[in-house]
């Protein structure tokens, strides 16, 4: 199939790609690979031990509690706003500016609970008492203790299913050492995210949460498609070194890796510049794992393959698949 | 799943012969029956994308109670005119036979106009004959609508209002259901003049009623006499305390009965305070085992809706014990001052009430609520009273509220919520004569009043609830979060076509017109499945734009790489046979998470979920489909010597 000598470009004389990485002559990737594999070991101990000492900055979703976001007439301070409240008798409190100058945060924590569920109308009211009926209820949320840590629980449970289940497809989609790179990329991916969050403080709340799950998806994405080309490779190739075949199949994928992620890049730029203060925490998930999942597929699951010996009998072994893929061919 | 790669064999799916053995003018046509199966899903997806883009206006609708005598016409005027000397503009109203509706501006006006037309609508003589909802009024065409074209849902944090997850407190409605079968047994056993020995033991966490006797003959007969009443229950016989004792439990199957009618019933009582309230489309939905989601769009004062939701008050009606009457027969209560005795047994509670109505004492102009009894209960009272003519009966308001507190669990602090009970006497009267099903009830606040009217109109709740989660999204913070997530798709899309455009010229074009397509098409498909949009479901539309071109991406790499050794038209034919495997497999890992996010996420994130799904069906089939009949039609069935890609 695929040719590799650029003399078969000139023979053909067709339009020819333009841009360097869509050459076919194979960059020699590979050739930083022990560098970027120091380079992700040290992210993911980086990431796991933020994740120990330091933990995820949870939102109100997972820690429980009250949430009150107001917009007041004119701008206003939110240390004086802290004050005022603590005047009033209600210390402890959390005030930010949010977005702009005149929206402010007020974050009670989760033991302190009113008679039901009313601490957010309790601050609100003494926020008016405070600055008259033009301070406007922006929202207003509270998440009691029980179901805060049933949302962990849940939030635990849902990036657990969906890891196992595509490791299910993954088993099914390739075989043996295959398998488990593409795991051990996307595990990888999962984690230097999550150490993100907690390295720039991100709030880890569900729309987070649901990008995490995301970039699990986008990153089986990326490191499927190179798979694919590293197998196909293997096959065509019969004699070829499996770094050489890996450079070649990295190389031929490489245009592709490098659109779709700075297609996803630019909405996600959108996104972030746009969508407001409630979508943040989902947009930053996705921009760190877009460019970490992009990384993974070309250097990660690359890197597992060879440090566990590939080699061309690997791909035999399911004699069906085999054939089916001639076939195709 | 194991079926991936062979399934998606291109051969088998589009139809294609090896690439060889075919005329370049042979290649690259699209089939008749493909172009009209396309231009199909372009005019569905045309047709019921176009409501999204007709925004409703806010309304306010008018409906009369079942049981309202006045005409709506009548309400309708009153309601128009209080308006108008409110100076609150209104447009678009229309009048039907049981509805009328009123359009307004803005979500402000809507709100202050609904506090009008209320007080207008009580001053006027209407009472709480017809109910005053919000609503947002469709503006789309009537030909659309026929078709069953409608636009999407928004969320609550794009359209503003309340979403509250409450919990059933299950344990109480059980204890209530022993507690009622208990009083059931002693009153049979006392008009049996069966003797028993007290006290009777109800174990609330076993589900268990002890009864002693003095003797077997006595035992055998109670046994007897509750024969057809405990179907209920699992009868042993036992010997405690020397005496010979029946044990009553309750069947397993029957806890969940209850716990399922419990919710059922607070559903319903849900539903019917909602409507008291005036939203016209709220959501109430049993979530689990013990909890109900409640939506109130549009629905700014979220105070007042807990005060009405939460809510558990019920009346009983009670006959004021006889002096000499057993202490463990009868309840005291503090009344003026004084000490009441009432007996436990109750005649008639709040769910016989079938109509219950706010007013005026026209004499002493204090508040009252005129009650209607439903015909059993009615023939109760009339039971109740008519041999008692002379003694007293006592109206006891019950009140149910939570209080949270902290509790040593394994020496962890943990948040309880515990419910406690008010009980207070509002009135002992003596019985003058056999009463009937008219009642009225004096000796309450006004506030109170009108609460207890809808509270009794909507029905008790068959056991408490409190509140776990309480999300408020203002109306201001809702407009916000369209225009910011519709910001983002429109910035997002137009740099992915600005993008494509450039790098892959009329190829890019083709793609540019697919993504367009499929933004149409995921929009139409999530107004007929009748899928909510939320603000994260937005964030998983502006995904799909960039992640939607990755189809076309890998096509378009693969034909650049097959220009290398084959000719043009070779080179687009195997392109998009070879990349549909690839295609597939990448889609198909971002389904499998958006499945598992439907499945185990809540609220928000099936959002997301959703629109990913729908998402990447659409977008298969227009980056697929629809980009390879555009090249079709640009390059297909000529010679080519060149391509723009």
């Amino acid at each position: 199939m695929a040719d590799p000598s650029p003399a078969s470009r000139r023979r053909s004389g067709e339009s020819a790609p333009q841009v360097f990485w869509e050459t076919k002559l194979a960059v020699d990737f590979m050739r930083w690979r022990q560098l970027t594999l120091i380079l992700s070991t040290l992210l993911i101990i980086a990431s796991l031990a933020l994740l120990g000492l330091r933990g995820l900055n949870f939102g109100l979703d997972f820690t429980g509690g009250t949430l009150v976001e107001v917009h007041f007439p004119e701008a206003a301070d939110p240390q004086a706003v802290r004050l005022g409240l603590e005047a009033q008798g209600y210390g402890d409190l959390v005030v930010q500016s949010f977005g702009a100058a005149r929206d402010v945060l007020v974050r009670v924590p989760p033991d302190v609970v009113g008679e039901t569920a009313t601490v957010g109308d309790v601050i609100l009211q003494a926020l008016r008492a405070d600055y008259g009926d033009g301070v406007v209820l922006r929202r207003s949320e509270f998440v009691g203790p029980a179901v805060g840590e049933e949302l962990r629980e849940q939030g635990g449970l849902a990036m657990l299913a969906a890891l196992s289940l595509v490791m299910v497809y993954i088993m099914f989609r390739f075989t043996g050492k295959f398998a488990l790179s593409a795991v051990i990329a996307l595990v990888h991916d999962v984690i230097i995210t999550l150490g993100a969050f907690s390295l720039f403080r991100w709030s880890f709340d569900l729309p987070s949460l649901a990008a995490v799950l995301a970039v699990i998806g986008y990153s089986l994405n990326d490191t499927i498609v190179v798979a694919d080309r590293i197998r196909e490779n293997f096959r065509a190739l019969r004699r070829a070194e499996p770094v050489a075949v890996i450079n070649q199949a990295i190389s031929q994928s490489f245009g592709r890796t490098l659109v779709t992620s700075l297609t996803t890049l630019l909405v996600l730029i959108a996104l972030l510049l746009f969508g407001g203060s409630m979508i943040e925490g989902f947009a930053e998930a996705l921009v760190v794992g877009v460019l970490v999942g992009t990384y993974s597929s070309i250097y990660v699951a690359a890197n597992a393959l060879l440090l566990m010996g590939v080699e061309q009998k690997d791909l035999l072994v399911p004699e069906k698949e085999g054939q089916d893929q001639d076939a195709l061919l | 799943m194991s079926e991936g790669p062979r399934a998606g064999a291109p051969g088998a799916f589009l139809g294609g012969a090896a690439p060889r053995r075919r005329a370049p003018e042979q290649l690259n046509r699209t089939g008749w029956g493909k172009g009209i199966a396309l231009l199909l899903a372009l005019v569905f997806g045309v047709i019921y994308a176009i409501p999204n883009l007709y925004p409703p206006d806010y309304a306010l609708q008018l409906s009369p109670r079942e049981e309202a005598e006045q005409p709506l016409a009548e309400a309708f005027a009153v309601a128009r005119t209080a308006l108008a000397e409110a100076g609150l503009e209104s447009f678009g109203a229309t009048l039907e036979d049981r509805a009328a509706l009123l359009r307004f501006r803005s979500n402000d006006a809507q709100l202050r106009a609904q506090e009008v037309v209320k007080e207008a609508l009580v001053r006027g003589g209407f009472g709480d004959n017809f109910i005053v909802a919000l609503n947002l009024a469709s503006t789309t065409p009537a030909w659309l609508e026929d078709l069953g074209a409608q636009r999407m849902n928004f969320g609550l944090d794009l359209s503003g209002g309340v979403h509250f997850l409450l919990e059933v407190d299950m344990e109480r409605a059980v204890a209530d259901r022993l507690r009622a079968f208990e009083d059931e047994v002693r009153t049979l056993f006392r008009t049996e003049r069966l003797r028993y020995l007290r006290p009777v033991v109800t174990e609330q966490s076993a589900r268990r009623i002890t009864i002693r006797f003095r003797d077997e003959a006595d035992r055998d007969e109670a046994r007897r006499l509750l024969a057809d009443r405990v179907l209920e229950f699992t009868v042993t016989a036992e010997l405690i305390e020397d005496a010979p004792a029946l044990q009553l439990t309750l069947r397993p199957e029957v806890v969940k009965d209850i716990e399922d009618y419990a919710i059922d019933q607070n559903l319903v009582s849900l539903r019917n305070r909602v409507n008291e309230l005036g939203v016209s489309e709220p959501l109430v939905q049993r979530l689990g085992r013990n909890r109900i989601v409640l939506d109130l769009p549009g629905i700014q004062d979220s105070t007042r809706a807990k005060d009405i939701i939460g809510k558990v008050a019920n009346l009983e009606f009670r006959l004021v014990a006889q002096p000499d009457a057993p202490r463990s027969d009868v309840e005291t209560y503090d009344y003026e001052f004084r000490a009441v005795d009432l007996e436990r047994a109750l005649i008639v509670s709040g769910d016989r009430v079938s109509n219950a109505q706010a007013g005026f004492d026209p004499e002493t102009s204090m508040p009252q609520v005129n009650i209607t009894l439903d015909g059993r209960g009615g023939q109760r009272m009339n039971e109740a009273t008519r041999g008692n003519i002379g003694r007293s009966m006592a109206i006891l308001f019950k009140e149910t509220r939570t209080r949270t507190r902290y509790v040593e669990i394994d020496g962890e602090t943990v948040v309880r919520q515990i419910p406690y009970e008010t009980q207070r006497l509002i009135s002992v009267a003596t019985i003058q004569a056999a009463l009937g099903n008219r009642f009225r009830i004096t000796g309450i606040s006004q506030r109170e009043a009108s609460d207890l009217a809808l509270l009794l109109r909507a029905g008790a709740l068959a056991a408490p609830m409190y509140i776990v989660e309480e999300r408020t999204v203002g109306a201001s913070l809702g407009e916000d979060n369209i225009r910011a997530g519709m910001l983002s798709v429109a910035v997002g899309f137009g740099l992915v076509l600005l993008f494509m455009l450039v790098y892959y010229r009329l190829f890019g074009l083709a793609a540019n017109v697919a993504l367009a397509v499929n933004l149409v098409l995921l929009t139409a498909v999530m107004s007929l499945l009748g899928a909510t949009l939320t603000l994260p479901g937005i964030a998983g539309i502006v995904l799909t734009v960039g992640m939607a071109v990755d189809a076309n991406v890998l096509i378009f790499s693969r034909i650049r790489e097959e220009l290398g050794s084959r000719s043009p038209q070779q080179a687009i034919h195997s392109g998009f046979d070879r990349a549909f495997v690839t295609i597939f497999d990448a889609n198909l890992t971002t389904f499998l998470v958006a499945i598992v996010l439907y499945a185990i996420g809540s609220g928000p994130v099936k959002g997301f979920a959703v629109t990913l799904a729908i998402g990447i069906v659409t977008s298969m089939f227009t980056a697929i489909v629809l980009t390879r009949a555009l090249i079709n039609a640009l390059y297909g069935g000529r010679r080519v010597a060149r391509l723009a890609i």
